[in-house]
């Protein structure tokens, strides 16, 4: 294994925009180089920081591939290695961490150069990693270690926030516990108050890993500042969560902005979108409950020319809605003012939906309350503004699934597309998590703050999350290399450069300890006895 | 350039041993005649002669035992002996009437304690004395591998493949850690030689454990 601060080799070619060649020293081993790990190139003047994003081999000369030497000889193998036969790695340098006026007031900058000929290049230090993610403080919290090291790698919560992030990953990659691991963050240095709409009832309470262990959710780590709102009643009592709301929408709750979203979910033709619109305006609240209510065409209301199929088309799909449990055709209370009360208060909403996993009802969900929520923010923050009052506390709210929300065909009309778009504004954000990140509408992707991708393999998914990202071709390499448990790629906002992490351990009971702020531990301690 | 360490000098060309006189030299190399017939010095190995001002080092890299007066050639005579050495003992003669001389190709010279693995700036003189290098001094010397360059670049009736291996197999003698030292030697060569593979496995060939 390769020491700290091992002379790896020399530069000798690069540009500023795609990056230096280095050759390796004799001494390093080319199979000892990994993509993603960090090294430092000692300019003339100053110390660039840069990550391995690609490595190769090279010979003097051409010959000598076609007329391979004796290298079962060690003699001769230990000869040519690192003189005809080489190794280069091709690194992108991404900060400038001394050397000028700058780095030395304001830390670490952006490389606007590249390091001269035959500059040294070293793997980088616990030290530099340090200087470079900082150390955990009030905002910066501990995600994870770059491949082999111990240094932690910390996100910056505060500029997280700032704008709408986004967890991809294949399907059991670890995007779960990433979104956990945020999630832990934000609770733990108090950035941000979330709403998670949690589809498979993760976040809440305790679920198992793959490995069939029990693993604690932030409920039970933070007991006080989480509530656990609930869909289904049963469910939860079942796996006995201590549930603070059962959430029932009436049926007067929803509007028709709800169903177009739903339109491919339930087979809607753009007519019956239409339609839809129409009954709303001629019923009024009560319109769902009517349109179902109706027999044919002929009990229409006057004034209102809807087609025979249409109608059956919009009245097939308005009764999967209407089966949900959940829809009540009067709610005994507001859920949106409840999550509200609760988010004022700092406490953080994960809304279970239980059994109906359903897509429609999650769509329907989320969608519906999202757009509430975002209008009382709206409108406090417009408050704010004119009454220089506090604005609301900023708000995240998790989606699970994002690609039904955000994809090209809907994303201009959802509330999610807006968040995403709209981004800080408001003081509303988004935290994607999804598997699928081709089927986001590229315009939310790019307005992304920070990415956190686990292993991808489909192209276009690559190609979707990469997008507007300066180094797109190197980090591509590096994300197709990813380990499928427990390795992130992280870039954007939140982090200075793009790293390569190993996710921080979740799931002992030391790693819940770690959590947990040492005053409240007492509190708790009974959860890991 | 290279420079090696400061080195008592006069110590070392003491213990050398002396076998034999200049009697041809040129800018890039000289001959010698041995004192004795036959006490030639090994192909590769580092010889030294001294001027007023320097000491020039060369590579052996041709000898030959001929007659005396080129146009007398010997004639076979052990037809009744019955081992070669009594061939000699019957004619003592033949000691004088032959002789062995070995050609060094100059690959750098020492002044005022320095070394300089280039060409001095004047040729041997002839009837200079020729030494042969004791093994601390073989260390010295080939502590930079630039010679190496010299020899590549040089027309001579050997190989040079040959001569390149010969030379540093010499050299590693003169080490504890051969091996390290044929490492670093056949490193500098795959450089040197990088633009011709051929030549350099034939020397990686000839000088490998």
């Amino acid at each position: 294994m390769t020491q700290e601060n091992q002379r790896l080799g020399i530069v000798v070619s690069g540009s500023l925009g795609k990056g230096v060649e280095v050759r390796l020293d004799s001494s390093a081993s080319v199979e000892d180089m990994v993509v993603g790990r960090f090294v430092t190139i000692e300019g003339q003047k100053r110390r660039f920081f840069g990550m391995i994003t690609d490595v190769s081999l090279g010979v003097t000369d051409q010959k000598l591939s076609l007329t391979p030497p004796d290298v079962s000889d060690p003699f001769i193998a230990e000869v040519i290695a690192g003189t005809s036969t080489f190794g280069t790695l091709h690194v992108s340098p991404s900060l400038v961490i001394s050397g000028d006026a700058a780095t030395m007031l304001e830390g670490p900058q952006p490389v606007k150069t590249i390091p001269s000929h035959f500059s040294v290049v070293k793997l980088a230090s616990q030290r530099d990693v340090e200087l470079v993610f900082g150390t955990e403080d009030e905002k910066r919290f501990f995600i994870g270690t770059p491949l082999d090291m111990e240094t932690k790698v910390c996100l910056n919560l505060e500029e997280l926030v700032k704008r709408s992030n986004g967890v991809f990953g294949k399907s059991g990659t670890g995007k779960t516990f990433l979104t956990r691991l945020l999630l832990i963050g934000m609770l733990q240095k108090g950035t941000a108050v979330n709403l998670v709409f949690d589809m498979h009832s993760e976040y809440g309470w305790e679920s198992r890993d793959e490995r069939g262990r029990r693993v604690k959710a932030l409920k039970q780590l933070f007991s006080s500042q989480v509530a656990v709102f609930t869909l289904d009643e049963e469910s939860s009592r079942r796996r006995r969560v201590s549930t603070d709301f059962v959430v029932r929408i009436g049926y007067d709750e929803i509007e028709p902005e709800d169903i177009a979203l739903l339109r491919q979910t339930l087979n809607l033709t753009e007519l019956a979108v239409e339609a839809v619109y129409q009954l709303s305006g001629r019923f009024g609240k009560s319109w769902l409950q009517d349109t179902l209510n109706l027999k044919g065409t002929e009990e229409l209301p006057e004034g209102l020319n809807i087609h025979e199929g249409t109608l059956q088309n919009l009245q097939r799909g308005l009764a999967t809605i209407g089966r949900l449990p959940f829809l009540v055709s009067n709610a005994p209370d507001n859920a949106v003012k409840r999550i509200l009360e609760y988010l004022d208060r700092g406490i953080n909403v994960i809304l279970e939906f239980g059994r109906y996993t359903d897509i429609t009802a999650y769509i329907l969900v989320a969608n519906l309350l999202t757009r509430r929520i975002h209008a009382r923010y709206r409108e406090g923050m417009e408050r704010a503004i004119g009454e220089a009052t506090a604005p609301p506390r900023p708000l995240v709210i998790t989606i699970e699934e994002a690609h039904r929300f955000l994809n090209p065909e809907v994303a201009s009309q959802t509330i999610f597309g807006t968040i995403a778009r709209e981004m800080r504004k408001y003081n509303v954000t988004l935290l994607v998590v999804d598997q699928r990140p081709s089927g986001i509408d590229s315009e939310v992707m790019s307005q992304m703050g920070t990415k956190i991708t686990c292993l991808l393999d489909d192209e276009r998914d690559v190609d979707s999350v990469l997008t507007g990202v300066p180094n797109k071709s190197e980090l591509k390499s590096v994300l197709s290399k990813l380990e499928s448990k427990q390795q992130a790629l992280i870039f954007g906002h939140a982090v200075p450069v793009a790293v390569v992490v190993r996710t921080r351990e979740y799931g002992s009971a030391q790693s819940y300890k770690d959590f947990i702020p040492k005053e409240a531990e007492k509190d708790i301690e009974k959860l890991w006895e | 350039m290279s420079e090696s360490s400061d080195t008592t000098l006069s110590e070392q060309s003491t213990s050398a041993q002396k076998i034999g006189e200049v009697i041809e030299a040129s800018t890039t190399g000289f001959v010698a005649q041995c004192y004795e017939l036959y006490q030639i010095p090994p192909l590769g190995s580092l010889v030294k002669t001294k001027d007023q001002q320097f000491e020039l080092y060369g590579i052996v890299y041709n000898a030959a035992t001929t007659s005396l007066e080129p146009g007398r050639r010997p004639i076979a005579r052990g037809k009744d002996e019955t081992t070669e050495e009594d061939i000699y003992r019957s004619s003592p003669q033949l000691l004088k009437l032959l002789k062995s001389e070995f050609g060094a190709l100059v690959v750098g010279h020492r002044q005022d304690k320095k070394l300089y693995h280039y060409l001095p700036p004047t040729p041997a003189r002839i009837h200079g004395f020729v030494y042969q290098c004791p093994p601390d001094e073989v260390k010295e010397f080939s502590q930079s591998f630039d010679f190496l360059n010299i020899i590549i670049n040089a027309r001579l009736p050997v190989s040079t493949e040959e001569l390149i291996s010969a030379c540093i197999r010499q050299m590693s003698q003169a080490y504890e850690d051969r091996h390290a030292f044929l490492v670093a030697a056949g490193k500098e060569l795959a450089i040197l030689l990088s633009g011709n593979l051929n030549q350099l496995k034939a020397i990686l060939g000839g000088i490998r454990g």
